[in-house]
């Protein structure tokens, strides 16, 4: 392991945490992202993603997504469960052959190191319905625990994806919390400082995670949210329109924004509660209608196709 | 003589699938060998979380040369059946052919075809790519930039040949862009160099060496033994968990047993939810204590030897079931805080099938038909209506939506836990039951009345949507629930008559016949007390076994001799004569005391039969029918049925038609065999 000061190690520093992952997989020749500027609720939504994933040019990017999860607010009250929480999110088109001792030398940065630990590839199949994704692979364990998710991406928007891309996702609060030896999510060191430099992961969220939470289960109008999802809904339709010109797509990426959207609006909804359980089959559907236009335009574009 | 090593090293495969694969593997390959002409003694297939692995041993060097005599057409045929003839026989012209004479066909020709063997390499460096590409994994995938379908990325292959006394050869080929050797590697952190393999023998040592037990068998044991040995030692037992055990063995390749422990205070939860937690989401066995109570300790398999002895790893397994345990006492305090009535109406949220509504109208249907059910079987009504209407209620609780096998278990906890009469919180858990052939049968009348309600809702609604189970595909347990039935009424005796449409009915009587049989029941017996539209299981079984009884006694043989003597007969003559025989004996026609004898014998039989029949007492019946035997050996003995006198004849007939008919009021003997 390198040497860095005591605020930049995993073991006291959640920002410690992402910065030693975004180096190590910048130093594997990856584009390290800021976030999408979007609400959405896995690192999957973003285009470097769901988008990239498809059509044949290689990729590798990194990046930490903020994820949204109304359903899994609880006031701040639960020591393990966020609305709002990040995940990190690595990217390997085509996945290459040493992908997995990749992940686990990333592990071993940031202190999960494999003398001590008991680290195991568990069986998980990954499937999106609402963006018509599926892939195979494996929930990551370390001692027992569930760090990672690891999927080699099959279908994307309902396309195959040729060559294939491999998949990381780090849920960093929880990964963190076992890296600092921390039971309550809000205790986690946020900053890496100590006495009175030192910020909590609660001093930056728990208000944020009362005030969303309120929002999302009592306050969120739902009348207003059916109807942004019904005009991100049309908007999606009406820029893939606007954006054929004979067989190649010129707006692609605004049109999957609104998928974005309707999707976001759509976890809100069941968090309020609006959707009951027969609706919810056929909003998901309408969303995963939406990304196959979407992965289908995209495919026709410059990023999308053959160089 | 030579053998095979193959090997196929592979990121994680699901441990599910390991077992099944490593059989599937040993299947392709030897078959594969068979139809090339490689016969072989012996093959063995194993399988860890990142390897398949086979051993064929006394293989011949090469396949052995054939010979195959192909017939051709008639010589002066037309040349198309002679040319096909070429083709077929591979040969350049027709001279090739030799010409045979046939004294009956004339002369034809005859292709001498002679198949050299092949040598064992070549034909396996063909096979062994095609058994990669063909393998028969339930979920494939592609990885990289192949198209190359594995379960999970394949990265390497050994495949080598040759005997103890040489150097064995690579068997060579590519499967994606990985080319066959003889390398494989060790545990992936304890030995992850590469190593050099020559035959099975080396390389099973190699890779223990390495800290992998290739065999799955072995590590379940050495699982088994040391969690045993760990639990003994802090007086405990381990709980035994097979399913649980093959899934861990399949998850390690060295396996390493440790003990945690976790909080006492957990142990308010019900065991079944603190087994469920541990099982299902941290594959961890759990333990009790001398008293047979669960003990607040669980037994890790790790698959690393770590370098503090496992302190870590033990520490991190407490504290993520610490977490879990945290979040069930959280549901199973919510739970209790709400009363069940309160989740009922969340019922209607839940959709129970697309076209037979939501679980909200099966309990309105469940509540209706186990009121109606109940006098039937000892309930009281309302209690079995109550009975049902909380029975789904615990499918909106936290703690099933977490664990769904815990349904009517929970509802049976927060039943009681609310003060529910105890036959109405065990009901509620009953109900489900039986869930297989072997699965506990509800005993109690609240618990039956809503257990066959349940079954019975099920069965009608899928038959009135047209959902019946067809070949193997039976995605809504009906064939279980149909059994569940038969299993209610005939192990509490009941008097339960099926009233459901006739094509239910037969699918009932389908089931009673496999269950029948499977309790040892010979089929023809069960067709013989079964008709079309008997509704009364229990009378069925009880029939079948009386008539078992019966047949196993020398009277009942001789009996059914008789029977079918005097079933011949009527049948012949009935058709000779155009007309069927009621049974109409006129006395005052009868002659000698054989013919007297069987007549008053079958007359008193008739009315005791009848008598036992309607008091359901079929071993009386069979008992009285047994004392046929002797009157209807002695009427054959001496009398012939077809008399010169056609009265006496027609009144000999229609006593043997009485007796048939005397016969048939327990069961119709025509339908059994011998």
């Amino acid at each position: 392991m390198t040497n860095r000061p005591p605020h930049l190690d995993p073991k006291n520093s959640f920002q410690g945490l992402i910065l030693t992952l975004q180096n190590f997989w910048a130093a594997q020749g990856c584009v390290i992202l800021q976030p999408y500027d979007m609400q959405m609720g896995a690192g999957t939504f973003h285009t470097a993603t769901t988008l990239r994933a498809l059509g044949p040019r290689p990729w590798k990017a990194a990046y930490v997504q903020p994820s949204r999860r109304p359903k899994d607010g609880r006031y701040g009250e639960n020591p393990n469960r966020l609305q709002h929480y990040y995940q990190f999110q690595v990217i390997l088109k085509p996945s290459p052959p040493n992908i997995q001792d990749l992940y686990l030398q990333s592990l071993a940065e940031i202190g999960l190191d494999s003398a001590l630990h008991d680290i195991r590839f568990v069986e998980d199949d990954w499937e999106s319905p609402t963006l018509g994704a599926w892939g195979l692979g494996w929930e990551c364990w370390c001692d027992g625990m569930e760090v990672s998710q690891f999927t080699y991406f099959q279908q994307v928007a309902g396309f195959e994806c040729s060559p294939v891309p491999g998949e990381i996702t780090y849920g960093l609060e929880r990964l963190a919390m076992y890296v600092q030896g921390v039971e309550n999510v809000y205790d986690l060191n946020f900053n890496g400082g100590t006495g009175d430099d030192r910020v909590s992961y609660g001093d930056v969220f728990l208000q944020n995670e009362q005030e969303s939470s309120k929002y999302n289960f009592e306050v969120a109008n739902t009348e207003v949210l059916f109807r942004h999802f019904a005009d991100a809904e049309n908007e999606c339709r009406a820029i893939l329109e606007k954006s054929a010109e004979g067989n190649r797509h010129t707006m692609a990426i605004p049109a999957y924004e609104q998928v974005i959207k309707a999707s976001h609006n759509f976890n809100l909804l069941d968090a309020r509660g609006a959707i009951s359980v027969t609706e919810r089959q056929s909003y998901i559907l309408r969303i995963r209608e939406l990304a196959k236009s979407c992965g289908e335009a995209w495919l026709q574009t410059e990023g999308g196709s053959a160089a | 003589m030579p053998e095979l090593l193959l090997e196929l090293f592979s990121e994680e495969i699901p441990a599910r699938f390991q077992r099944r694969a490593a059989e599937d593997l040993r299947k392709a390959v030897t078959n594969a060998l068979v139809d090339a002409g490689l016969v072989y003694e012996g093959a063995k297939a194993f399988a860890t979380p990142r390897r398949l692995a086979l051993t064929v041993t006394g293989l011949p060097v090469r396949s052995p040369d054939t010979r195959e005599e192909k017939k051709g057409p008639k010589v002066g045929a037309p040349q198309p059946a002679i040319d096909g003839f070429l083709r077929a026989a591979g040969l350049q012209s027709i001279d090739q052919a030799q010409v045979q004479s046939d004294p009956k066909k004339g002369d034809f020709y005859l292709a001498q075809i002679n198949k050299p063997g092949a040598d064992a390499i070549a034909l396996l460096s063909a096979i062994l790519p095609k058994v990669l590409t063909d393998f028969p994994w339930a979920k494939s995938m592609r990885w990289g930039t192949g198209s190359f379908n594995w379960v999970r990325p394949l990265r390497a292959i050994t495949a080598t040949f040759g005997s103890e006394t040489e150097d064995p050869v690579v068997i060579p080929f590519t499967a994606n862009d990985v080319q066959s050797g003889q390398t494989t590697f060790g545990h992936r952190f304890l030995a992850p160099q590469a190593i050099p393999v020559r035959r099975f023998d080396d390389y099973v040592t190699a890779l223990e060496r390495a800290k992998v037990v290739l065999d799955i068998d072995r590590r379940k044991d050495i699982i088994r033994s040391e969690a045993e040995h760990l639990a003994f030692a802090q007086g405990l037992s381990l709980i035994n968990d097979e399913g649980l055990l093959e899934e861990v063995a399949g998850l390690v390749e060295w396996p390493v047993v440790m003990m945690g422990t976790f909080d006492p205070d957990f142990l308010k939860l019900p065991e079944e939810v603190i087994i469920a937690t541990i099982r299902a989401n941290q594959k961890c066995f759990c333990l009790r204590d001398k008293s047979g109570k669960l003990a607040p300790n669980f037994i890790i398999t790790a698959n690393t030897v770590a370098t503090d002895g496992g302190a870590i790893i033990t520490a991190g397994n407490e504290r993520v079931i610490r977490a879990r345990l945290s979040d069930a006492a959280f549901f199973y305090n919510g739970d209790l805080a709400t009363p069940l009535e309160h989740s009922i109406p969340k019922l209607e949220d839940s959709i129970f099938h697309a076209k037979l509504g939501t679980q909200f109208a099966r309990v309105e249907r469940l509540v209706k038909l186990a009121g109606e059910i109940a006098p039937q079987v000892g309930a009281d009504p309302e209690r079995a209506k109550r009975a049902a209407m909380l029975a789904k209620a615990d499918l909106s609780t936290g703690m099933v939506g977490e664990f769904p096998e815990l349904q009517g278990l929970m509802g049976r906890y927060y039943a009681s836990a609310q003060g529910e009469p105890a036959d109405i919180s065990t009901a509620i858990e009953m109900h489900y039951k039986p869930l297989g052939p072997t699965d506990q049968v509800p005993t109690e009348p609240t618990s039956i009345a809503v257990a066959l309600a349940d079954k019975l809702d099920l069965l009608t609604g899928f038959w009135a949507i047209d959902e019946k189970p067809t070949g193997s595909r039976d995605p809504f347990a009906l064939r279980r629930a149909a059994l569940g039935v038969i299993r209610i009424i005939t192990e509490n005796g009941l008097r339960f008559p099926l009233q459901v449409e006739p094509d239910l009915l037969s699918f009932f009587h389908d089931r009673l016949k496999v269950s029948l049989r499977d309790a040892g029941a010979r089929h023809d017996l069960v067709d013989a007390v079964l008709s079309s539209d008997s509704t009364d299981i229990l009378q069925i079984t009880q029939r079948a076994e009386a008539l078992s009884t019966l047949l196993s006694s020398a009277d009942g043989q001789n009996l059914l001799a008789g029977y079918k003597r005097a079933a011949n007969i009527l049948a012949a003559e009935e058709k000779k004569d155009g007309k069927n025989y009621r049974g109409t004996v006129d006395q005052g026609l009868l002659q000698g005391s054989e013919e007297t004898a069987l007549a008053f014998a079958v007359d008193a039989v008739n009315a005791a039969v009848a008598s036992h029949v309607a008091a359901d007492d079929y071993k009386g019946a069979m008992a009285e029918l047994a004392t046929l035997r002797a009157p209807v050996d002695a009427f054959f003995e001496a009398v012939l049925v077809n008399d010169s006198n056609p009265d006496v004849r027609a009144n000999r007939l229609n006593l043997l038609a009485r007796l048939r008919n005397t016969m048939h009021l327990v069961a119709d003997f025509s339908k059994i065999a011998g």
